[in-house]
């Protein structure tokens, strides 16, 4: 019977391929890490993946291929909570690895305190973008309050650049009248009034503002404010770095149940100690991010960032947990400046 | 029981067909429906039920939710009605008339099928934004339409075109001339013979059309997102409203909006089935 014969060579064909599979298992010579991360790290992690890789074959003759997803943190975050099998995560901010612990208890509650400087490899800051020449002459962010200004950022909710953004704002104010949450509200929704379009990531605004000419200023990450020079041209755009901006912290961590289940522990424990040794501080300096271990850098490269004041969220909101609660949950401040009138409150 | 079915054992059931394999065709139909259609969102009522009734309807009746469930649906429904006229329209052409480039303009009707939203939503939104090639046009009047809900409005006419199209052509291709031309032998003019004559016979297709638009552009994320402008309570959809719940990790609410959407848009279904039954039965079957 045909039926018959079809099933057999299905069959055939199925143990075929299952024993390919457990072949290249029990080969013990190559291993695949899998790195969830955010968005604008594509290019940084290109250049980070290739040096740890043969790295880690010169020193142990073992081929590693790591390969990264990218993507809004908060949806990255998601998916390793819905069951994406990610070796390492490397994510915009704390807050999103917490809710990794929270969720799917994948990792441990304490992950951050397991690798040095907060576990984040490099850090950034959040700074202008204007068109060239800074028509509307924005200097600080009380500037982007101002009438007639348009700003571009993305979602908080759905973005983790963009809660650094905000968060950059309310601590800018915080800073000046220390412990006036409520002249930073008000700066803050002022300056969300001024925003036309909340795009759900970073790089969907640095689009809106730059192919689509909407807004007078962008509110960006640095790296990514690099990139937007270096892509569309320094002769259309400006970078402007306010005097005092929040010091982003982007972790890193291992996920301790997926490791331990593909048994890759070893490797990916090396992996992100690698993000930590002088050759990979280079090669994050050169890519526009602040190394954590800026001696270990080109002092070419370190020269590009401008000196400016910066605070963590630690010190300014007292935590992510805290910070997220406050600002970014359901009802909380973020959603009270949107009020049903169809503009930004007051 | 759908063996009992099989083997005709309950006659009361349906009406005696020459046709047979009722029973398995009809266990099968039930079976696949419920596997693929069913029991996802069974699972989604199920997850939002974790909330509760009255859980449910605090989410819903939030301002915020309101006012994105009043975006999504009035612009689907405004977005149908101008698709049933002008598809209505495209397929009279593509059907009627004999002209070079028939063909192409025909395969054209389907590509906002075959694009990625994606795609369509970020072409939309470079075409009409201020600095588009159209958005420009109607910039010096202080029209804006990309980032508006003027330019939601614009990238659902354009996914749903398609649907209206394809629907009303096949009905309009197996009309007879000679009903049209009995029409005019007893005297009716031309106007007549299209308002009493034509469209009777189209009305159930074009709503076939509109239903499938409608319901189409109501759950469009993709090309919407890159348009709309995102503004809460102006032009903040109320399927990106469940992605933010989904980014919060609060799949209860997100689950909520989407049961709250599932039962308005299966009301509103239901309602142009029964006009269309109704047309049917009015004007025979088309």
């Amino acid at each position: 019977m045909t039926v018959r014969r079809r099933a057999l060579a299905l069959a055939a064909v199925s143990l075929g391929l299952l024993a390919t599979i457990v072949c290249a298992q029990a080969q013990p010579k190559d291993v695949v890490l899998t790195n969830v991360s955010y968005d604008p790290t594509r290019e940084l992690y290109r250049a980070l993946n290739d040096a740890f890789a043969k790295e880690w074959q010169a020193s142990t003759g073992q081929k590693v291929t790591i390969r990264s997803s990218h993507g809004g943190s908060g949806r990255q975050a998601r998916a390793v909570i819905d069951g994406l099998e990610a070796d390492v995560v490397t994510l915009a901010l704390a807050g999103d690895i917490d809710a990794i612990a929270r969720e799917s208890k994948r990792l441990p509650e304490n992950w951050q305190s397991r690798l040095p400087h907060n576990a984040a490899p490099y850090t950034s800051t959040i700074v202008f973008v204007v068109r060239k020449g800074n028509p509307k002459a924005i200097k600080d962010w009380p500037d982007l309050a101002k009438s007639g200004v348009s700003v571009v950022t993305p979602n908080p909710k759905t973005s983790g650049g963009a809660r650094w953004n905000y968060l950059a704002a309310w601590a800018y104010e915080l800073d000046r009248n220390p412990g006036d949450q409520a002249a930073a509200r008000k700066l803050v929704e002022a300056i969300y009034k001024n925003v036309p379009v909340l795009d759900s990531g970073a790089r969907g605004s640095t689009t809106t503002f730059a192919q689509r000419a909407v807004g007078d200023v962008l509110i960006s990450w640095e790296n990514e404010a690099f990139l937007i020079l270096q892509e569309f041209g320094a002769d259309k755009f400006d970078i402007v770095v306010p005097p005092f901006s929040i010091l982003a912290e982007p972790p890193v961590a291992l996920v301790d149940a997926v490791v331990d289940k593909r048994g890759t522990r070893k490797v990916a424990e090396a992996y992100l100690d690698f993000l930590f040794t002088p050759a990979a501080q280079k090669i994050i300096a050169k890519n526009f991010y602040r190394p954590s271990k800026p001696e270990a850098a080109d002092p070419a490269d370190l020269a590009r960032f401008a000196k400016l004041k910066l605070v963590t969220v630690d010190q300014a909101f007292g935590g992510w947990k805290k910070a997220q609660a406050e600002h970014f949950a359901d009802g909380a401040a973020f959603d009270q400046i949107y009020r049903p009138s169809g503009k930004a409150a007051r | 029981m759908n063996l009992a079915v099989a083997r005709g054992w309950s006659p009361t059931l349906r009406r005696p067909s020459a046709l047979p394999g009722f029973g398995i065709t009809l266990g099968f139909a039930v079976s696949y429906l419920s596997l693929i259609v069913l029991l996802p969102l069974a699972v989604l009522v199920w997850r939002a039920g974790t909330l509760g009734l009255d859980g449910i309807w605090r989410v819903a009746t939030t301002p915020r939710v309101l006012a994105a469930l009043e975006v999504s649906f009035v612009i689907a429904a405004l977005s149908a009605v101008v698709n049933a006229v002008f598809g209505t329209i495209v397929a009279w052409v593509l059907v009627r008339y004999e002209f070079p480039g028939k063909r192409l303009l025909d395969s054209a009707v389907d590509l906002p099928f075959a694009l990625p939203t994606a795609v369509a939503g970020i072409a939309l939104a470079a075409l009409y934004a201020e600095n588009g090639w159209i958005g420009a046009l109607f910039a010096p009047w202080g029209i804006k339409i990309a980032f508006t809900p003027l330019g939601i409005f614009i990238a659902l006419v354009f996914i749903g075109l398609p649907f209206v199209v394809r629907s009303v052509q096949p009905v309009l291709q197996d009309l007879d001339h000679e009903i049209e031309e009995a029409s005019a032998t007893l005297g009716a003019s031309r106007r007549q013979t299209i308002v009493r004559v034509i469209l009777p016979a189209l009305t159930p297709a074009v709503l076939t059309g509109v239903a499938l638009a409608f319901a189409r552009a109501v759950g469009e994320y993709g090309s919407v997102i890159f348009i709309a402008g995102n503004m809460p309570f102006v032009s903040e959809i109320a399927p990106l409203l469940i992605v933010t719940k989904l980014e919060e990790f609060d799949y209860a609410s997100a689950s909520a909006i989407a049961t709250i959407m599932l039962a308005i848009a299966f009301a509103v279904l239901l309602a142009i089935n029964s006009i269309q039954a109704f047309s049917r039965r009015r004007f025979g079957d088309a």
